[in-house]
């Protein structure tokens, strides 16, 4: 069984006090407790001080580009389902940058354990507004406040119906590790939106903001009622709603693929000679 | 010139509308004549829409192998008013030309038209007005002389699913066709007969596609894009009986990145688009430079900038796929010119794109990739396979793993992530030998000597010699990349009689080959004439030459109307510069 030693990795190069400390230990001790080894997993993660994520757990890890992590990890996953296949990504990353890539895999259900550490804000660049930053922001690069609209990934993942919707809270580690294990142990793609304080950039949404606001949804809340769960996603403001938003036992993307019901694409061995008889077998169609 | 030696070979036209089934017309046509022991060449002009406007299917069979389309047509199917108002003057002088005048609601009393009545004809054999396809089909093998055994195998293999029905009132309008023309045609001086066993009719995106499932290639992840659709539907017919996934992404990014997660998880994986689609995989591309993610990459080009011509031809992305990318690093381009060379060249870039762990490009265009032509077979010795990854017992007996390890040749060990207790680990950043983020300035260096450096001269010396065709020490050459070759060689055959001429073929145009293997500089260097002949307006091959060797060919051909290039036009526009 592994312990948290296994899962020592580099030194994090995070701000003192950063919310990625709080998902970094949540996530270790839910992996020890799921018993999966390091070798067992991989990590695809983007760009961003959340998708520096991988490089401080131990595992396998395609650290790619801004934006893009779901595809990799959607290929990661396709060439050998049996390999538990992770994606972190920051909001701007994940809902600015690859937001089409999340739209479309959640539409293909692949299972993906998507981790966003949503901290309303670019912290690599340095402060400036991100898809869940709060209308009226002001920052340097939003002097006048955020005009848009706040994305809420949550009523956008109901709305595809994603087969996993959680949120989870950096400052509450227990609660954020129970989330992490039921994601993993989920069939299907499983979005955790983890509200991350980023102590630099993000003076609105403070631990403190977040403290007085966050709560636990409610034991007798039915995560399967897609109505409800619009009404509970749509909960932001004065309460904010952490839990299990909304789930269902849709197929996964890997189950409808014939080719790999019995074995993962990468466990398919041939050789050259089953490869020429392959070229010579379909080339007979030619004549 | 051509035609002066007596061998048998007509060019066939059916034009039309999209959506009228010239495509079924011309296939079928096609592979009665490779059946019939036949050399065919077939390439395909069609507009952007799926119904209307003005499309045709050009076939030429011939007794000698045949590599190009010819100008002058000998038989013209015409289905629309504008085929016979476009190419009613490419005729030859027995040409013919057949219509049904009861749909064009045209005559024609010119000696070399007939009037054929397709619609009539199908609906007496007991089918709908769609049968006229197959009316037109029997009206040409009978022109030809040709019986109709061999269309009615082909009628038997494509109908299979429809039907017994179907099938016998399809061969009943052949023979309608057929029994019309014999009747009708007094003018028909054609005549052919089978002549040896079947050829194989390969069109050069199933070459690709067939070469990629023969390399093992276990995923394709792409977005439609014409001209390079044909691949992943190719493939994707055989996904299921071959154990490969195609997955039609929601863009080209996604196309790629998926591509680079399948290969990094152990998989031969494959994407393809053209210019527009390939624009947005140019991040992907310098991510799977950075992660020594091996790919390969199919880039049929069109005319562009932006949507350009959609569904024509042109050879102007090579020096896009060449500088595609940001950053330095290794790249290999190749640029097929017939559908042999296709298929091995696929199959080499899945090897060199293994061995190296770099990307590699198969470059066409829409001409090329839409074209068909006869092989002679498929030599199997000629196909490699070669597992580079470390797998099993050889990489749990390892002590430590580090993904990008320094070593002699700068190739580290690939291994599959989940094989073992070790940690496979990338990363885009900039990353020490274990795949870790790393600021390090000297790691750094040494990464890209690595990565660059130290694989480029093993990478160069994988790269075949061009390929001299015609005299070994010619007064001429005519030097051309990709889809050139066929246009090219032709031309050596019809002027090498009078001239020193030879062709100068570069399907494996980056990196260029060593000049050790094949000195093709001093062939240049002694000629009296060079032209380098391209399909763009700028000539970018002999931009790419001059920039790698600092030879400059002493004139250059560029079409760049978004056709390709025929043989006559080409003679004719070589003796402009030749005299």
């Amino acid at each position: 069984m592994p312990t948290l030693d296994d899962y020592k990795g580099q030194t994090p190069a995070w701000c003192p006090g950063c919310g990625n400390f709080g998902i970094l230990k949540a996530f270790k001790e839910a992996f020890v407790e799921l018993g999966i080894e390091p070798h067992e997993f991989t990590i695809v993660s983007g760009i961003g001080q959340s998708s520096k994520f991988p490089h401080y757990v131990r595992c396998n890890t395609f650290n790619g580009l801004h934006g893009r992590t779901l595809p990799v990890a959607t290929g990661v996953r396709l060439a050998n389902h049996e390999m538990l296949v992770l994606a972190v990504a920051g909001d701007g990353d994940c809902y600015g940058e690859g937001g089409n890539h999340l739209m479309h895999a959640i539409r293909r259900n692949i299972s993906v354990k998507l981790f966003v550490h949503d901290n309303q804000i670019y912290g690599l660049t340095k402060g400036q507004a991100s898809p869940t930053s709060m209308e009226g922001m002001v920052t340097k690069n939003q002097p006048f406040g955020v005009l848009s609209e706040q994305l809420n990934p949550m009523v956008m993942a109901i709305a595809l119906d994603c087969s996993f919707v959680a949120r989870g809270y950096a400052g509450d580690q227990e609660h954020l590790k129970g989330l992490i294990k039921e994601a993993v142990n989920h069939k299907g793609f499983s979005i955790v939106d983890i509200l991350q304080p980023c102590v630099t950039f993000n003076n609105v949404n403070t631990y403190a903001w977040y403290g007085q606001r966050v709560y636990h949804i409610e034991s007798d809340y039915n995560p399967e009622d897609r109505m409800k769960a619009f009404q509970k996603a749509l909960e932001w403001g004065e309460r904010i709603p952490i839990g299990i938003i909304y789930k269902n036992n849709r197929p996964t993307f890997e189950e409808r693929v014939p080719v790999i019901k019995d074995t993962p694409l990468v466990s398919q061995s041939f050789g050259l000679n089953i490869l020429r008889a392959i070229t010579e077998e379909i080339s007979r169609e030619f004549y | 010139m051509v035609g002066q030696e007596v061998f048998l070979e007509y060019s066939i036209k059916i034009g039309g509308e999209a959506g009228q089934g010239i495509q079924t017309i011309g296939d079928t046509l096609a592979r009665v004549f490779s059946r019939s022991g036949y050399h065919v060449f077939t390439h395909q002009d069609y507009e952007s829409r799926i119904r209307g406007g003005h499309n045709f299917y050009q076939i030429r069979l011939s007794d000698k192998p045949a590599a190009a389309s010819r100008d002058r047509i000998d038989i013209l199917v015409a289905l629309d008013r504008e085929s016979i108002l476009f190419h009613e003057r490419e005729l030859t002088d027995s040409g013919i030309a057949i219509y049904d005048s009861s749909t064009l609601n045209e005559t024609h009393e010119k000696p070399q038209f007939l009037d054929i009545p397709f619609k009539e004809l199908a609906i007496k054999s007991g089918g709908d007005r769609i049968m006229a396809n197959t009316v037109a089909t029997g009206a040409v093998l009978g022109m030809l002389g040709l019986d109709t055994e061999i269309l009615f195998e082909i009628l038997k293999d494509t109908l299979k699913k429809k039907g017994e029905d179907v099938l016998k009132a399809n061969k009943k309008a052949a023979i309608a066709g057929h029994g019309f023309v014999i009747k009708n045609c007094l003018q028909c001086s054609f005549s052919i007969i089978p002549i040896s066993k079947p050829k194989m009719l390969v069109g050069v995106n199933e070459a690709i596609g067939l070469g990629a499932i023969g390399s093992g290639c276990k995923f394709y992840s792409a977005y439609p894009m014409t001209p390079s659709t044909g691949i992943m539907l190719y493939i994707a017919g055989k996904a299921k009986e071959y154990g490969i996934i195609v997955e039609q992404a929601e863009d080209e990014i996604a196309a790629i990145n998926m591509a680079l997660g399948a290969s990094f998880a152990g998989v031969r994986s494959m994407t393809g688009s053209s210019g527009g689609g390939f624009a947005l995989m140019v991040e992907g591309l310098s991510l799977a430079a950075m992660t020594e993610t091996p790919i390969v990459i199919a880039l049929a080009q069109r005319p562009a900038p932006a949507t350009g011509f959609p569904t024509r031809t042109e050879q102007a992305d090579l020096l896009f796929a060449l500088h595609a990318g940001h950053g330095e690093f290794p790249r290999v381009i190749f640029a097929p010119g017939t559908p042999e060379q296709a298929l091995y060249l696929t199959n080499k870039a899945f090897d060199i794109s293994q061995k190296y762990q770099i990307p590699v490009f198969i470059l066409t265009d829409q001409y090329l990739a839409d074209s068909q032509w006869t092989v002679e077979g498929i030599d199997l010795e000629r196909l490699v396979y070669n597992d580079y990854r470390i797998r099993g017992d050889e990489l749990k007996k390892l002590s430590e793993y580090k993904r990008h390890a320094f070593t002699e040749n700068g190739i580290s060990p690939f291994a599959v992530p989940g094989d073992s207790r070790h940690l496979v680990v990338t990363d885009s950043d900039e990353h020490d030998e274990e795949g870790h983020i790393t600021e390090d300035g000297l790691i750094r260096m040494k990464m890209v000597n690595k990565r660059l450096f130290k694989k480029l001269p093993f990478i160069k010396g994988e790269i075949s010699s061009p390929y001299l065709y015609g005299n070994s020490s010619p007064d001429i050459v005519i030097t051309g990349w990709g889809s050139t070759y066929g246009v090219m060689k032709e031309t050596v055959d019809a002027l090498s009689k009078n001239e020193k001429i030879a062709m100068l073929h570069f399907s494996e145009v980056y990196p260029l080959s060593s000049i050790d293997k094949f000195d093709y500089l001093n062939i240049l260097g002694r000629a009296k004439m060079t032209i380098c002949v391209e399909n763009n307006a700028t000539g970018q091959f002999a931009q790419l030459i001059r920039a790698e060797t600092g030879y400059e060919f002493h004139r250059r051909i560029n079409r760049y109307d978004g056709r390709p290039f025929t043989l006559e036009a080409f003679l004719g526009e070589l003796n402009a510069h030749v005299g």
